[in-house]
């Protein structure tokens, strides 16, 4: 009697426990099968962040996603950082406007985090976060003389050049000295080296900011030296780079015989890496190459190698740069990574430049309430899951953050790179929802795209839609078409505001 | 009938496209600047010699070289392109076979190509001759990224060729296909960008593999060694 009523209760048991999964299961079906809808909003509309658009609208049918931009326009470094002789690697920008199409995506730009809404207003209102802001700052040398008029950063010179609407006012120097050195030897150092010494008449007929190439007409830099830390083992540009600087007409390419040495380990990198062999190869090709007699090189390039920057000096003007102090480096091996450090040894000398570009890397800036590294410049992370306490144990996901591009790998790679960033933090994020460590956040009613409306209506904020954009591009490729240029950039706030609000 | 017509219209295109890009090659060698005649639409076959229907040209600093060299592959492309097109035509009118011979026929004109993605699922698709892999892929909705449309400006149509002897019919890759290989990844020692794989006869049974998006992809474009 007592057994059958044992067993009676273990029966009831599995039935409680069968129905429960049972109602899991339902509920689970019901909540991806119901239209309620995931609101995701991504912060940043260059590369990463429209990447990281594509693949969430992609993956999950529910989702409602909006970029916001700081900016009236759209694609990031793609319309402000790939140099404007380089038209087709901004062909990409077709494939992220195919986006504007998606019912279920919007884009809002003049929309600034920070000012326009904070962190912790988009994290109410919507169910994902995730930033993809990138690197607006710049690393610094941190040495003697770094103030002095005519040292700018790359990233100054590269917008201005581009027509970004915050550098049209630090115009570069370009009439008062025929010397300029680029610290750094990857490519942005290298746009700056060609834009510099190209012919104007062969911008022409680009996108360059017509400020820039008016400046350009009246240079008189005839010299440009691109000093790297390293070697040209470890020289960090590409091929299809050199090899375009090496085409250029009337400049002259100068390589030390003696800086190609290559020791033990400099051929263990080299054989380590595809890049980095063929990078070399090209730099030998230079240094044995006998300079051409019948084309005249009024302009000349000279790639100097294992120096690094010491000081800047003036002359007259005590405010204005007139010398680099240089030290001279040699390569010591860094532990057991292969990796080769430069290390001083003491040794100095001067070079004579009005002018100095420092390409030696971006820098992301923090936001109010978001964990950041301020070593290495990015938010603390796992796979695009942002880690609180700045990464340091114990350490705890931030639900519903996340980050992408060079916020959350720092400010190296191509366009290309961020593809596979975005597959990685939206894979991140598919795989939160699915294990339910999103919950109970998830389940709440989130206002999304309506929210942020609401925000901008109360702060006033006349937002810039992906409608009013084509509104900028058509006026900018119509200006364009009168100067054969594919576009002709409008680089003021003002007219940019003006043009999207018609 | 109707899949004849098609494949001739499809067959013409491209060789007049080809045509077209020679005649720009020819000209960008010649380091001419000539108007561009803008009769295509936006999917057109770019190549490197920097001539595009909308810009014109766009870059004068490289066109000699690059136009040159893509000028000798658009010469090849285009007489394959041209055979093909009067195999086509030949039959048409002077075929005194039925039906059934001429379907046979038709099926030679295309290639079978299989794409295997990263998860393992295969699918295997017909590719007119003349046609490139990336706009094969497109066509047939295969997820094989294009961000430069074909331009050699990006690596993301990176293909892995699985069978070394098809790799071997292939030609060499230009500097710069080499150029935008090295910053591939998942880089091997068959990769080839898809946009530069041409469908030919020999290339019959291809299969190509997307590469996996490695997890721990370095910073700085970094490749890993081939294996």
């Amino acid at each position: 009697m007592y057994n059958c009523l044992l067993l009676m209760i273990k029966k009831l048991q599995y039935g409680i426990m069968a129905l429960s999964s049972l109602q899991k299961w339902f509920f689970r079906g019901i909540c991806s099968a119901s239209s309620k809808p995931l609101h995701v909003c991504v912060v940043g509309g260059g590369p990463a962040g429209f990447y990281t658009a594509e693949k969430m609208l992609k993956a999950h049918k529910e989702v409602q996603l909006d970029i916001i931009d700081r900016l009236p326009t759209p694609f990031g470094l793609v319309r402000s950082g790939v140099a404007p002789d380089h038209p087709e690697t901004k062909i990409v920008v077709n494939q992220f406007s195919r986006l504007a199409e998606n019912e279920r995506f919007s884009f809002f730009g003049n929309v600034s985090l920070g000012t326009s809404v904070s962190l912790s207003e988009l994290c109410d209102i919507y169910h994902v976060v995730v930033l993809a802001y990138g690197a607006e700052s710049d690393r610094i040398l941190g040495i003697p003389g770094e103030d002095l008029n005519g040292i700018h950063s790359a990233r100054e010179f590269v917008w201005w050049y581009n027509g970004h609407p915050d550098c049209k006012c630090v115009a570069p120097e370009l009439k008062t000295t025929d010397t300029a050195v680029v610290l750094g030897q990857g490519n942005v150092a290298l746009d700056i080296a060609r834009i510099l010494l190209q012919d104007p008449a062969e911008l022409e007929r680009t996108d360059i900011a017509e400020h820039a190439l008016a400046s350009l007409r009246e240079s008189s830099i005839r010299k440009v030296y691109l000093v790297g830390r390293r070697g040209p083992v470890q020289a960090a540009c590409t091929a299809k780079e050199l090899r375009e600087i090496l085409s250029l007409k009337h400049v002259q390419v100068h390589i030390q015989e003696a800086d190609l040495v290559k020791s033990p380990l400099d051929e263990e990198e080299l054989k380590r890496s595809r890049i980095q062999r063929r990078v070399y190869d090209l730099l030998s090709k230079i240094a044995s190459s006998q300079p051409s007699d019948h084309v005249s090189c009024e302009r000349d390039l000279h790639f100097v190698f294992f120096r690094r920057p010491a000081s800047f000096l003036p002359c007259n003007d005590a405010n204005k740069v007139c010398r680099v102090r240089l030290e001279k480096t040699f390569l010591k091996e860094n532990g057991a990574t292969g990796r080769q450090s430069a290390v001083g040894s003491g040794e100095f000398e001067e070079l004579e430049c009005g002018l100095v570009f420092k390409s030696i890397g971006y820098k992301s800036l923090p936001v109010d309430g978001l964990p950041f590294n301020d070593q290495k410049g990015i938010v603390p992370n796992d796979r695009g899951r942002v880690l609180s306490n700045a990464g340091k144990e114990p350490s705890n996901f931030v639900p519903g953050l996340y980050v992408v591009g060079w916020l959350k790998r720092g400010p190296t790679g191509i366009i290309a790179t961020n593809l596979y960033c975005a597959e990685e933090t939206v894979g991140s994020i598919t795989e939160d929802l699915q294990q339910g460590a999103l919950h109970p956040h998830i389940s709440l009613d989130k206002p999304g795209r309506d929210g942020l409306l609401h925000i901008l209506q109360d702060k006033n904020i006349r937002f810039v839609s992906f409608k009013d954009w084509e509104k900028i591009n058509t006026k900018e490729i119509n200006d364009g078409k009168l100067k054969s240029k594919p576009r002709e950039k409008i680089t003021s706030w003002e007219e940019l505001q003006e043009i999207a609000t018609q | 009938m109707e899949l004849k017509r098609m494949m001739e219209k499809g067959l013409l295109s491209s060789f007049s496209r080809s045509l077209h890009m020679l005649s720009k090659n020819i000209q960008g060698s010649l380091n001419l600047h000539l108007q561009p005649l803008g009769i295509f639409g936006r999917r057109e076959y770019l190549s490197k010699a920097y001539f595009d229907g909308d810009k014109g040209w766009t870059s004068s600093g490289s066109i000699q070289g690059a136009a040159l060299k893509s000028g000798k592959a658009e010469l090849q492309t285009t007489g394959q392109r041209f055979s093909m097109l009067m195999e086509s035509l030949k039959r048409r009118h002077f075929s005194t076979t039925g039906n059934g011979a001429d379907d046979q026929k038709n099926e030679k004109e295309k290639i079978s190509v299989t794409f295997v993605d990263k998860d393992g699922n295969e699918k295997e698709i017909k590719v007119p001759i003349g046609m490139s892999m990336l706009e094969a892929a497109h066509e047939n909705d295969i997820d094989l990224e294009g961000a430069c449309e074909g331009s050699l400006a990006c690596s993301t149509c990176h293909v892995i060729v699985m069978d070394v002897d098809h790799y071997n019919k292939l030609e060499d890759p230009t500097d710069e296909e080499n150029d935008m290989l090295d910053l591939a990844f998942g880089l091997t020692e068959t990769s080839r960008l898809g946009c530069q794989v041409i469908a030919k006869p020999e290339l019959d049974g291809i299969r190509l593999a997307l590469p996996a998006a490695t997890r721990n992809f370095a910073v700085d474009g970094y490749v890993p060694k081939p294996h």
